[in-house]
C-alpha cells in the first residue's frame, strides 16, 4: 500500500534478514528432530508451536509487520481471529464426537 | 407514473443530463483489438468478463439441457451413467466457479465501483487485468479437463472418491479452480482497497450506494474464504499424487475433514453469489420506486452481517455425515441466525416500495422476480437447517430446488436486473423494453416450472445425482424438463435484443432511469475513458429523490 503517514518503510538491514532466515532453518531442523521423538499427546502441540513461531517471524520481519501501521495490524490480528473460528468450530465437531448422547 | 425507457422520457426532467452524444467515450476512443486485450480501463475489463462469462454460461446451459433431457424418462436412454455424472459435474463447476462467482462482481463491479465512488479507476488497474487473465487461464485449464474426458466427482469433490477412487481428471480440474480462485481473491482485494482509499471528496461510508456495500461485503468473503478452497484442493492433489494421508482413512486421514474445509469456503461462496444481487436489488428498487431506501444503514450492516455469519454455518451441509450431534445442534442454531439479515433486507425493500411512485421498467420486473424467488429459496433453507427435516431432505431433489431458487432465481435474476439496469450506461444504447419485459416474464415462468416440481420430487424421496428414477416420478420430471425449455427461451432472448440494441438501439441519455448515484448523475453514457470531467464532490446521501423531485416540481 502506498501510504507513508504511519509507516516508516526503512528497509531493514540485510543482516536482520539473514539472521531470520537462519532462525527459520534452525526451527525447521528442530521440527524434524522433534518429529522423531516420542512426546505422546504433546507431539502435535509441539510441532504446531514451532510452526507458529516460524509464521510469526515471517509476518513480523519478512512481511514488515514490525514497521506497519495499526490498520495493518488490525488486518493481521483479524485474520488470526478468523483462523481461530475455522479451527475452533471444526474442533467442536472432532472433540465432541465421542460424547454419549 | 408512466413506464421508463423507450416509451417515455418522463425521467429526463429529473436528471441533470451530462455530456453530448458524439463525445469520445471509453468504447470508441480506440478500436484496435490490442487496445481491448491489454486495456487497463476497469470499464473495458468489465466487458471482457461479460463476453467470457456469457460463453461459459452458454456451455453450462447446454450441459443443463443434457441433464434435463436425460431425466425426461425414467430409464437412462440419452446418456450413460458415467457421462451423466460428468455432465452434472461440469454443469455445476462451470456455472458456479466460471459464471456465477465472477458474474456481478467481475462484470458490474469492475464497471461500476470506480464510477459509483467518483474514482478514475480501481486501485490497481494492472492487477485487475491480471485477474482477468487468471480467470481466462483457469477457464482454459478447466475446459482442457473436460476435453480430456471430464470429471465425475460432482462439483463438491468429496473424498475419498475424488482422492482415491475416481479415474477422471480431478487434478487438472483442481488446478483450473485453483487458478480461477486467485482471480477471485485479487479482484476482491482490489475492490476492498479501492473502496477504502479512492472515494471522492464528501463520499463518506454512509453515503456509499448500497451496491458498493454489497460488493464490499462480497470482496471480504472472497479474500478470506477463497484461499481455504485453494489449499483444500491443493491437499487433495497432494493426497492423490503423493499418497500423503490427509483425507483417506487407510492413510490415517479423515474424509469428513475434506467436507469441513470444502464447505468452510463453499458456504460463504454461496454468499459471494448472492450478496452482489442484494446490492443490485437495493439500487433498482430505489430508482424505480423513486424513494429513499428504507433502512439504509441496516441494509448496509446486514450485508456485512451476512458475510460474517456466512462463515460460521458451514456444517449444515454435513448433518447426515456422522459429525458430532452436539456440533450439529450448534450449526443448526447458527444457520437459523443467518436468515435474520436476509429477512431484514426483504422487509426493508418492501417498505421502500410502500408509498413509492413505482414504475415497471425491465430491471424492476427482474428485481421483482428476484424478491419472490430469493424469499422462497431462503425459506426452504430453514427447512434444511432443521436437523430432523434435513435427515429426510438431504441429498434429494429438494436440495437441488433450494439452491437453484437462490442461485438461479435469486442471483441470476439479480444479475439480469443489473445488466438491464446499467446497459444504457455501459453501451449508451436503450434496449427494447418490450422484449426486455417479455424475457423477464418468460424467465420467471420457466424458472418456476423447472424448479418447483423438484421441491415435490425431493420431498417424495427422489435422490439427486442419479440418471434413472422410478416410474412414479416421471410426471413431475416432465414438468421440470418442459419448464427448462421455457427458461432457455427466456435466457436466449437477451442474447439477441441486447447485442442488437448495442448496434441499432436508440441512443440513451446520461440518466435514462433517473438514478441518483454518481454513475448516473456525473458521467456520460457511455462514460468517457477517464470517467469524470472533474472529480465529483458528494454532499448528500445516495438516494435523495424527495428533495430532488420537490425541486423539479417547484421550478
Ligand atoms: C442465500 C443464498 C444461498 C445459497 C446460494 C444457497 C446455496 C446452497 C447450496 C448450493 C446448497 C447445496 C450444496 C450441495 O449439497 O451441493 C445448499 C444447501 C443448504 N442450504 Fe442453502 N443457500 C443459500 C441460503 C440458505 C439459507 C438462508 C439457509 C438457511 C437459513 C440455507 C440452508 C441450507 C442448508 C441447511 C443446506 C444443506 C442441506 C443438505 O445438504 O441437506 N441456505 N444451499
Ligand atoms: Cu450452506
Amino acid at each position: 500500500m502506498a501510504t507513508t503517514e504511519h509507516s516508516t518503510h526503512q528497509p531493514a538491514a540485510l543482516s536482520l534478514y539473514l539472521l531470520t532466515f537462519g532462525m527459520l532453518m534452525f526451527l525447521t531442523l528442530l521440527t524434524i528432530f522433534a518429529g522423531f521423538q516420542n512426546f505422546g499427546m504433546w507431539s502435535t502441540p509441539i510441532a504446531l508451536g514451532i510452526a507458529a513461531v516460524k509464521a510469526a517471524l515471517v509476518v513480523v520481519i519478512f512481511m514488515h509487520g514490525y514497521s506497519s501501521s495499526p490498520l495493518t495490524w488490525i488486518i493481521i490480528l483479524a485474520s488470526m481471529f478468523f483462523l481461530t473460528i475455522m479451527l475452533g468450530l471444526m474442533l467442536s465437531d472432532y472433540m465432541s464426537r465421542g460424547w454419549a448422547m | 407514473m408512466a413506464t421508463v425507457g423507450l416509451e417515455s422520457k418522463t425521467f429526463e426532467k429529473f436528471a441533470d443530463v451530462v455530456g453530448h452524444d458524439d463525445d469520445l467515450n471509453y468504447l470508441n476512443h480506440d478500436h484496435s483489438v490490442l487496445s481491448w486485450l491489454f486495456t487497463l480501463d476497469h470499464k473495458r475489463i468489465g466487458l471482457l468478463y461479460l463476453v467470457t462469462i456469457t460463453l461459459m454460461f452458454l456451455l453450462g446451459g447446454a450441459l443443463a439441457g443434457a441433464i434435463r433431457l436425460e431425466l425426461l424418462t425414467p430409464k437412462g436412454d440419452f446418456l450413460t451413467a458415467d457421462t451423466y455424472n460428468k455432465a452434472f459435474t461440469a454443469h455445476g463447476i462451470i456455472m458456479l466457479f466460471f459464471f456465477l462467482i465472477p458474474s456481478i462482481p467481475a462484470v458490474l463491479g469492475n464497471f461500476l465501483v470506480p464510477l459509483m465512488i467518483g474514482a478514475k479507476d480501481v486501485a490497481f488497474p494492472r492487477l485487475n487485468l491480471f485477474s482477468y487473465y487468471l480467470y481466462f487461464a483457469g477457464s482454459v485449464i478447466a475446459l482442457t479437463a473436460l476435453l480430456l474426458g471430464g470429471v465425475d466427482t460432482g462439483w463438491t469433490f468429496y473424498t475419498p472418491f475424488s482422492s482415491t477412487y475416481s479415474n477422471s481428471y480431478v487434478i487438472v480440474m483442481a488446478v483450473g479452480l485453483f487458478v480461477v480462485g486467485f482471480s477471485s481473491i485479487l479482484t476482491g482485494l482490489n475492490f476492498i482497497i479501492t473502496v477504502h482509499r479512492m472515494r471522492c471528496p464528501g463520499l463518506t461510508w454512509f453515503r456509499l450506494p448500497l451496491f458498493i456495500w454489497g460488493i464490499y461485503a462480497t470482496s471480504v468473503v472472497q479474500l478470506l474464504g477463497t484461499p481455504v478452497i485453494a489449499v483444500t484442493l491443493g491437499l487433495l492433489g497432494v493426497e492423490r499424487t503423493l499418497g500423503v494421508g490427509i483425507f483417506d482413512p487407510r492413510l490415517g486421514g479423515d474424509p469428513i475433514l475434506f467436507q469441513h474445509l470444502f464447505w468452510f469456503y463453499s458456504h460463504p461462496a454461496v454468499y459471494i453469489m448472492i450478496l452482489p444481487s442484494l446490492g443490485v436489488t437495493s439500487e433498482v428498487i430505489a430508482t424505480f420506486s423513486r424513494k429513499n431506501v428504507f433502512g439504509y444503514h441496516i441494509i448496509a450492516f446486514s450485508s456485512i452481517a451476512i458475510a460474517v455469519f456466512g462463515f460460521i454455518v458451514w456444517a449444515h451441509h454435513m448433518f447426515t455425515t456422522g459429525i458430532s450431534p452436539y456440533a450439529a445442534m450448534v450449526f443448526s442454531l447458527l444457520t437459523f441466525s443467518v436468515a435474520i439479515p436476509s429477512g431484514i433486507k426483504v422487509f426493508s425493500w418492501l417498505a421502500t416500495m410502500y408509498g413509492g411512485s413505482i414504475s415497471f421498467g425491465t430491471p424492476m420486473i427482474y428485481a421483482f422476480g428476484f424478491l419472490g424467488l430469493f424469499t422462497i429459496g431462503g425459506m426452504t433453507g430453514l427447512f434444511l437447517s432443521t436437523l430432523g427435516t434435513d435427515i429426510h431432505l438431504h441429498d434429494t431433489y429438494f436440495i437441488v430446488a433450494h439452491f437453484h431458487y437462490i442461485m438461479v432465481g435469486g442471483a441470476i435474476m439479480g444479475y439480469m436486473a443489473a445488466i438491464h439496469y446499467w446497459w444504457p450506461k455501459m453501451t449508451g444504447r436503450l434496449y427494447s423494453e418490450f422484449w426486455g419485459k417479455l424475457s423477464a416474464g418468460i424467465t420467471f415462468i420457466g424458472f418456476n416450472f423447472t424448479f418447483f416440481p423438484q421441491f415435490i420430487l425431493g420431498y417424495l424421496g427422489m435422490p439427486r445425482r442419479y440418471y434413472e428414477y422410478p416410474d412414479e416420478f416421471q410426471v413431475l420430471n416432465v414438468f421440470s424438463t418442459a419448464g427448462a425449455t421455457i427458461l432457455a427461451v427466456g435466457y436466449l432472448m437477451p442474447l439477441v435484443y441486447m447485442p442488437y440494441s448495442f448496434f441499432f438501439g436508440e441512443k440513451a441519455n446520461s440518466n435514462p432511469y433517473g438514478g441518483s448515484t454518481l454513475e448516473w448523475t456525473n458521467t456520460t453514457s457511455p462514460p468517457s475513458p477517464h470517467n469524470f470531467e472533474k472529480t465529483p464532490v458528494v454532499t448528500e446521501e445516495p438516494y435523495h429523490y424527495h428533495a430532488k423531485e420537490a425541486a423539479v416540481v417547484s421550478h
